[in-house]
Order: C-alpha cells, then sequence, then structure tokens
C-alpha cells in the first residue's frame, strides 16, 4: 500500500499509509445497496424485499457503526498536501456521479414497468431518495473544491435529486454563517428536525438564490443569464427527471416528488445532527468568531464515514473546507455524537428521545458547561429550557 | 497592483486580473471590494483576514 513520507526539519522522518486506501473502493459498489432490493424481488417474487435498502442503511448501519467502532487512521498534518496530491481519491468522487443517474434511472425503469402496490412504489421512492441523498453528499465534496471539473461535476450530481442550489448556498451561505441563530442550515436546541425542516429547505433555496443573483448582479447580467449556476443545474434536471416523466408515465409524479423530498431530507438531517444548538459568539467588532472546531458535532466511526466521504469529520471539514476528504482528520475532545450519522438521523426522527440523548450532551461541552448563554436556542423553546436547565439563569432578551 | 491571499485555503485574489466568475473585473482594488467580502473558494475568512502577498 502506498506510503507518504517527508523528512520534516524538527520531527524527522514522518510517515504514514492510508490503511483506508482501498476501503475507499467502497464507493463503487454503493449504487448495489439501491438495487439490492430489486435484484432481491426478482430472486424470492415478494414485495417485501423491496424493504432490504431502507433497513440496511437504518437498521445495519447504525449496527455496523456501533460494532465496527472507531477509524484509528489520522494523517499527520505535515503529510495532508501529499495526500491531496494522490488522485486516485478524486477520482472515486467523480465515477460516483454517473452512477447516480444510472440508479435513478434504473429504479423509475422498474417503478415504470412493474405492477405494483403502493408501499412498494413509496419504498422504492425512499430508496432511490437515500441514494441521491449520498448524490448531494457526493456534489458537496466535488463543490467545495477549486477545479472547475470538480465544480462542473458537482452541478451535474446535485441535478439528479434537483438540488442544483445547494453549492453555492452551502460553501457562501452555510460554511459563513454556521453555528449563528441566522443561519438556517443550523439547528437550535429545542427546534425538533419537523420544524428545522420548514426553516431549512426554503432558507437554503432563498440564500443560495440571493448569492448567485449577487454575483450575477455585479457582472451586470440578469438572473436568467444562461451562466447562472443554478439553472445550469436544474436544466439537468430538467432533462433527466422530464424524460422520466415522459417515458414511464403519472407514476414518476409522485415517485419523481417523493425521491426529490427524501433526497433533500437526507440533507436536512445531515445539517440538524451537525451543529445542533452550538453557537458562535459575537465579538466586539460585530463579527461572529471564526467558527471553532467545538462549533460541530462529528462521527469517527469507520463504516459511515466510508460511506460519507468522511463528512463525520465535521469539525476539519469546517475549519478547512476546501480539504479533500481522504486527508480530513480527526482531533481528541470534539463535540462527539454517539452514533454515526445514519443512527443520528433515526435518533432526530424521534424528537423526545433525541433531547434526551443530545440536550444533555451540549450542556456538558466543556466550552458551554451548562452556560445557556451560549447555545443556539430555538426564541420559542427558551423559556422552558432555561426553566429546565437554568438553574437561576436568566434568558437574554430574544434577538 | 497588489496581490491578497486567503490565510485559510491559499485563495489569491490579483488585482491585475479581479476575479471574473465572482463579477470583479480585472484591476479592482482589493480595497474597493464590499466590507462582507469573503472568500469566494472557502467562503470562511473575512476580507480583513486576507494577507498582502509580495510580488
Ligand atoms: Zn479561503
Amino acid at each position: 500500500m502506498k506510503t507518504y513520507s517527508m523528512e520534516h526539519p524538527e520531527l524527522g522522518i514522518i510517515s504514514y499509509t492510508d490503511k483506508k486506501r482501498y476501503l475507499w473502493l467502497a464507493s463503487f459498489f454503493m449504487p448495489l445497496f439501491p438495487m439490492m432490493g430489486v435484484f432481491a424481488y426478482y430472486a424470492s417474487g415478494s414485495e417485501w424485499a423491496l424493504g432490504i435498502p431502507l433497513f440496511f442503511s437504518y437498521v445495519v448501519i447504525p449496527f455496523l457503526d456501533w460494532g465496527l467502532g472507531s477509524d484509528e487512521n489520522n494523517p499527520p498534518e505535515e503529510l495532508v498536501p501529499q495526500l491531496e496530491a494522490d488522485s486516485y481519491y478524486r477520482i472515486l468522487t467523480y465515477v460516483t456521479v454517473p452512477m447516480h443517474f444510472v440508479v435513478l434511472i434504473a429504479i423509475a425503469w422498474f417503478v415504470g414497468t412493474h405492477e405494483l402496490t403502493i408501499w412498494s412504489v413509496i419504498a422504492l421512492a425512499i430508496t432511490a431518495g437515500s441514494y441521491s441523498g449520498l448524490g448531494i453528499n457526493t456534489g458537496h465534496e466535488l463543490g467545495h473544491k477549486k477545479t472547475e471539473l470538480e465544480r462542473w461535476l458537482a452541478k451535474v450530481v446535485l441535478a439528479v435529486p434537483t438540488y442544483g442550489h445547494f453549492c453555492i448556498e452551502h460553501n457562501r451561505g452555510h460554511h459563513t454563517h454556521v453555528a449563528t441563530a441566522e443561519d438556517p442550515a443550523s439547528s437550535r436546541m429545542g427546534e425538533s428536525i419537523y420544524k428545522f425542516l420548514l426553516r431549512e429547505i426554503p432558507g437554503a433555496w432563498r440564500r443560495g438564490w440571493a448569492v448567485e443573483r449577487e454575483r450575477l448582479a455585479r457582472k451586470g447580467k440578469s438572473p436568467w443569464s444562461l451562466e447562472n449556476d443554478i439553472l445550469q443545474s436544474y436544466a439537468i434536471s430538467a432533462v433527466l427527471q422530464g424524460g422520466l416523466l415522459f417515458v414511464f408515465g403519472w407514476i414518476m409524479v409522485p415517485f419523481l416528488a417523493i425521491h426529490n423530498f427524501w433526497a433533500w431530507y437526507q440533507l436536512t438531517s445531515a445539517n440538524y445532527i451537525e451543529h445542533y444548538g452550538l453557537l458562535r459568539q459575537k465579538e466586539e467588532s460585530g463579527r461572529y468568531e471564526r467558527c471553532q472546531p467545538h462549533h460541530s458535532w462529528n462521527a469517527n466511526y469507520i463504516f459511515s464515514n466510508l460511506v460519507l466521504f468522511h463528512l463525520e469529520r465535521h469539525s476539519d471539514h469546517h475549519a478547512n473546507p476546501t480539504r479533500r476528504y481522504q486527508s480530513l482528520r480527526n482531533f481528541e475532545n470534539l463535540p462527539e455524537l454517539p452514533n454515526g450519522y445514519y443512527g443520528m438521523y433515526i435518533l432526530a426522527y424521534i424528537p423526545w428521545l433525541w433531547y434526551k440523548v443530545m440536550d444533555k450532551r451540549l450542556l456538558e461541552l466543556p466550552h458551554i458547561n451548562g452556560d445557556l448563554s451560549r447555545v443556539n436556542i430555538d426564541p420559542d423553546a427558551r423559556e422552558s429550557i432555561y426553566q429546565r436547565y437554568g438553574q437561576g439563569q436568566m434568558p437574554a432578551a430574544a434577538g | 497592483m497588489a496581490t491578497f491571499k486567503c490565510p485559510g485555503c491559499d485563495y489569491l485574489f490579483v488585482e491585475e486580473r479581479g476575479d471574473d466568475h465572482e463579477g470583479y473585473p480585472p484591476g479592482t482594488a482589493f480595497e474597493s471590494l464590499p466590507k462582507e467580502f469573503t472568500c469566494p473558494d472557502c467562503g470562511v475568512r473575512y476580507k480583513e483576514d486576507f494577507e498582502q502577498v509580495e510580488d
């Protein structure tokens, strides 16, 4: 296996072997999971088989995270430039892009050409939507990069779930405003995922468009210009999803609606758990302090990180947003989630259970230590949270 | 004309070149960028974080 090394002036020879190097090939096989249900249906003849991929995502993966545990691989900072330069890793992200088209078309074909119960159509739409949610994750990895090719591929893959405004909104909106009350993509303590969803999806859409409109205005262009990066992606979506509608008929309307929603909801779920309750402090200048490692929740589980291109090493991602997935690092003493993202999604979908697990964890973080003024709190939950956890602290004036 | 660098991700704002994608024409003075300017690549460094580099 490839070893990276260098002679450091103070530390001597440093070397690093990425034991996960070939495990990253998993992204090649990922399309097998959404297709597994269809294969099993042909093998067994039972529509129950169509539920297998969902069972895998939401039951098997959390158990694998629990069982396989933490990821010990951590490249030394000094060798990150060498890892970044290794093109093997980036090629893996490129090849996932066409697979997202293939899987959506294949599942749409299956739905469009078989007599299925409504439940099977829903299960298949959600399955396709989860895989397209991973497409948003691939778009996220690619969209943070500086090369033209990668930014173009990001627009292409985001077209599958019609989410072309994501990169602009995420890079220029979320990363700038993360862990503040103003960010629609940072969840607040006491805010359920269902309430967050209604703030996050429209908020992200509005902010993505606002940023792109301003950019085009600086160039003296109308928002309807062909240079609009969002519209370019939407145009691909229109061809893809319009084509499916044309070929497979009206059944595609509910199928694609559920598919798109579920892909967006995967992103909503990730956003919900990544910064829950965390808050940057305002400095005297009126700026927020720069995003610190303790402003993101992390998970260092080997399995789900392989599925998500290291998204769960989230603090390093916010410190170095353009850094490639293979070089993201884990650090000690970060806000840590008790399971990988998929397990945490399930927890988030059951709000009382989420609060029970996370609120205590949030308040125990060393930089918060019970001080509610250092927490991003839902204004509607402020009273009850201060009553419950305030120990005599007074709520600050809303604002 | 000067060059300014993002200390986080090494994005360069070369005044001579401007940044076409962002809508800053060649010859745009760094000084004249809006005060809300953030790094177009990483999005996390503000205008006042940028450092002038020697050319
Ligand atoms: Zn930067």
